[in-house]
């Protein structure tokens, strides 16, 4: 009874976890969680791994334009993995800076809806009366336009306000503000749901009868108990927001050329489809593909093994 | 005994009454009666017309079956729910209308101890930060080696080794979790616990260890108690008077002794006779006909009027007082004052 062991270390201790043990057993996890991990370490140190920085006009040729993947270039003799576009870019390195934005696009806003949606939802499910009904009423309402619409309208209005000469460079933050705010409502439900149940536990009852505030109670008794499904959302809306910041921007309301992403990518290669040059709409599709399709992939997982009832 | 209850009581609960609305919202409140709209709430009576006095070092039981308002008692005391009428006062002090600010000084004295050891424990937090909030939240002043001095201290006197302290709930038994449950309680030297039922969800063989560690800490730090359970042999061992509850209102009080030796009230002496005897060849329960009614149309007169052997028209009519008996104890029962009812055989 009273040895105590000594205590393992915090990875062998999540090595031995339920959860790790879940991950190694599932080969979708561990595919997908490859592919991501690949992708966003790839986009992290672009220009390790990059052949070129291809925005900055001073490495291009435009003798290199349009040269198809793996070919030697007619006029330079130089060869490019993925082929370049009509002023000579290698699109491979134009994939790996635009998949830059669009994961940071994509974390960003998620981490905005998470915060604003968590926060509502939390106030939402512990205070209950009027602030319950106005938030989720609020929610309910956002809920019936689609949140492709919602972003466009919150890009709308944001641009409108934004000097002309600053447009480009808050572009891409106007873009999180869009996307962020059109996903809270998801995290705002299910945390309220969450903190329904939690809030009449006793050791909540407990924390009140110490004399804690509700601000207290809320963040560090209620949210660490709330945070497992957040995680899952967080995961699959993540995917989400990288495809509705590709929408936008293939939309062209979205990140600018100077600042392409994927979707930026998506739009100037969907001009040169029909000439022949399919390589430059190609490789930024399948990369868009692969990265929303894995991190759903992983998200799914992830909502498997945190359930308790599948385990 | 006697010279107690001259004494100031610590805690007096003055016509306590808790109503929960069944209605939630306007629309739910509109009914169609007679081809006319009209618009009524229904509510669950929990407590009605509750008085009681705790004195100074006394371990005061309610008891009753469930659903007759013993945890909400315990909750109302306690301030985690407001009293829809009635008072109740503190040390001379008026509680229950407190804002959270003014009743800070007072959760020091007030703390609680739940029924289930597994829910009354955040699970995402070790309990040193479990056990060390409370003295933090309550002694600002305090260095971070006072505060761990004083955990530590607490967990020794409730049997829990300080070197366990990083460790999470989920990582105890259910009796060391009440007992963890009990060091949070007592780790800003309260002098008034309400512990609601915090041996029911233990082993046996846990419970009397537990109930051991509450009567410890009673002597220890003079604590005092109301003590809500539907054991009766708990009762027995642990509370110094007794309330019986019955669908929220009060059928008894009574010294420990006096009512086990010579229970008064019918409700009482059915719940005594249901205690099970080691030598129970010769059964003599008395045998209850009948359900507990719904506490949401409580009936008019007294509310065991259904259930009751002696009851009579009167009965029907007015709801007994609590009336003193020349041993001490307050009986609510009209049978009983008017002496009919025979003697126990």
């Amino acid at each position: 009874m009273t040895t105590v062991t000594k205590p393992k270390s915090r990875f062998a201790r999540f090595w031995d976890s339920d959860f790790a043990y879940n991950f190694r057993r599932s080969p979708v996890a561990m595919v997908s969680f490859a592919i991501v991990a690949i992708l966003v370490i790839s986009s992290m140190f672009a220009p390790l791994f990059a052949t070129m920085n291809p925005f900055n006009p001073a490495n291009l040729d435009l003798l290199n334009g349009f040269t198809p993947p793996g070919t030697p270039n007619d006029f330079t003799g130089e060869r490019f993995l993925m082929g370049t576009d009509d002023q000579g870019r290698d699109v491979y390195s134009t994939i790996l800076y635009g998949m830059r934005v669009s994961l940071f696009v994509g974390f960003a806003a998620v981490m905005l809806g998470m915060v604003i949606g968590v926060t509502m939802g939390l106030i939402s499910g512990y205070f209950g009366g009027w602030t319950d009904t106005i938030i989720m009423r609020v929610a309910d309402v956002q809920l019936t336009f689609p949140s492709i619409l919602v972003a466009m309208l919150i890009f709308g209005v944001a641009k409108g306000f934004t000097p002309v000469e600053y447009r480009d460079q808050l572009a891409i933050w106007v873009l999180i503000l869009a996307i962020g705010l059109s996903d809270w409502v998801q995290f705002a439900r299910v945390v309220r749901g969450a903190t329904l149940v939690e809030r009449n536990k006793e050791y909540v009852q407990a924390a009140r009868l110490m004399g804690r505030g509700a601000f207290p109670i809320l963040f560090r008794h209620i949210l660490p108990n709330v945070l497992s499904p957040v995680l899952v959302i967080a995961t699959i809306s993540l995917a989400l927001a990288i495809i509705a910041e590709a929408t936008l921007s293939f939309l062209g309301v979205g990140a600018p050329s100077t600042q392409p992403s994927l979707g930026t990518l998506i739009r100037i290669g969907q001009g040169y489809l029909f000439s022949g040059e399919w390589w430059i709409l190609f490789f930024p599709s399948v990369t868009l593909l692969a990265l929303a399709l894995s991190v759903n992939m992983l998200g799914d997982w992830l909502r498997d093994a945190l359930n308790p009832k599948l385990r | 005994m006697k010279d107690m209850t001259n004494a100031e009581p610590l805690l007096e609960i003055k016509g306590l009454e808790k109503k929960f609305d069944l209605d939630r919202g306007f629309l739910e409140t509109l009914k169609l009666r007679g081809g006319k709209i009209t618009r009524e709430t229904r509510a669950v009576h929990a407590v009605n017309n509750v008085s009681l006095d705790v004195h100074r070092g006394e371990a005061l039981c309610v008891v009753g079956e469930s659903g007759c308002g013993k945890s909400t008692v315990a909750r109302l005391v306690a301030g985690l729910l407001t009293p829809t009428k009635g008072e109740i006062h503190y040390d001379g002090q008026r509680i229950d209308n407190l804002s959270r600010h003014a009743m800070r000084p007072l959760r020091k004295k007030i703390q609680m101890i739940f029924q289930n050891p597994y829910a009354s424990l955040n699970p995402r937090m070790t309990i040193l930060e479990a056990l060390e909030e409370p003295v933090r939240h309550h002694n600002p002043e305090f260095s971070g080696s006072d505060v761990r001095d004083r955990v530590a201290e607490v967990m020794k006197s409730v049997g829990v080794d300080p070197a366990w302290a990083k460790r999470y709930p989920h990582e105890f038994s259910g009796g060391q979790r009440q007992r963890i449950a009990i060091a949070r309680a007592l780790t800003v030297d309260p002098e008034f616990i309400v512990a609601d039922e915090p041996i029911s969800a233990l082993d046996v063989s846990i419970q009397a260890q537990v109930l051991n560690l509450m009567l410890e800490a009673k002597e220890n730090r003079g604590l005092t108690y109301l003590f809500i359970t539907h054991d009766l042999s708990v009762v027995e061992h642990f509370g110094t008077r007794v309330v019986v509850l019955y669908l929220g209102s009060i059928c008894e009080v009574a010294d420990t002794r006096t009512l086990f030796s010579s229970p008064k009230h019918p409700y009482t002496r059915a719940l005594l006779s249901a205690v099970p005897q080691l030598k129970d060849d010769r059964p003599n329960h008395i045998r209850l006909k009948g359900e507990i009614p719904t506490p949401i149309n409580l009936p008019q007169g007294c509310p065991f009027k259904s259930r009751c052997a002696f009851a009579n028209s009167r009965c029907d009519e007015e709801k007994p007082k609590a009336i003193r008996q020349p041993d001490g104890s307050l009986v609510a029962c009209h049978a009983v004052e008017e002496d009919r009812i025979t003697p126990q055989v």
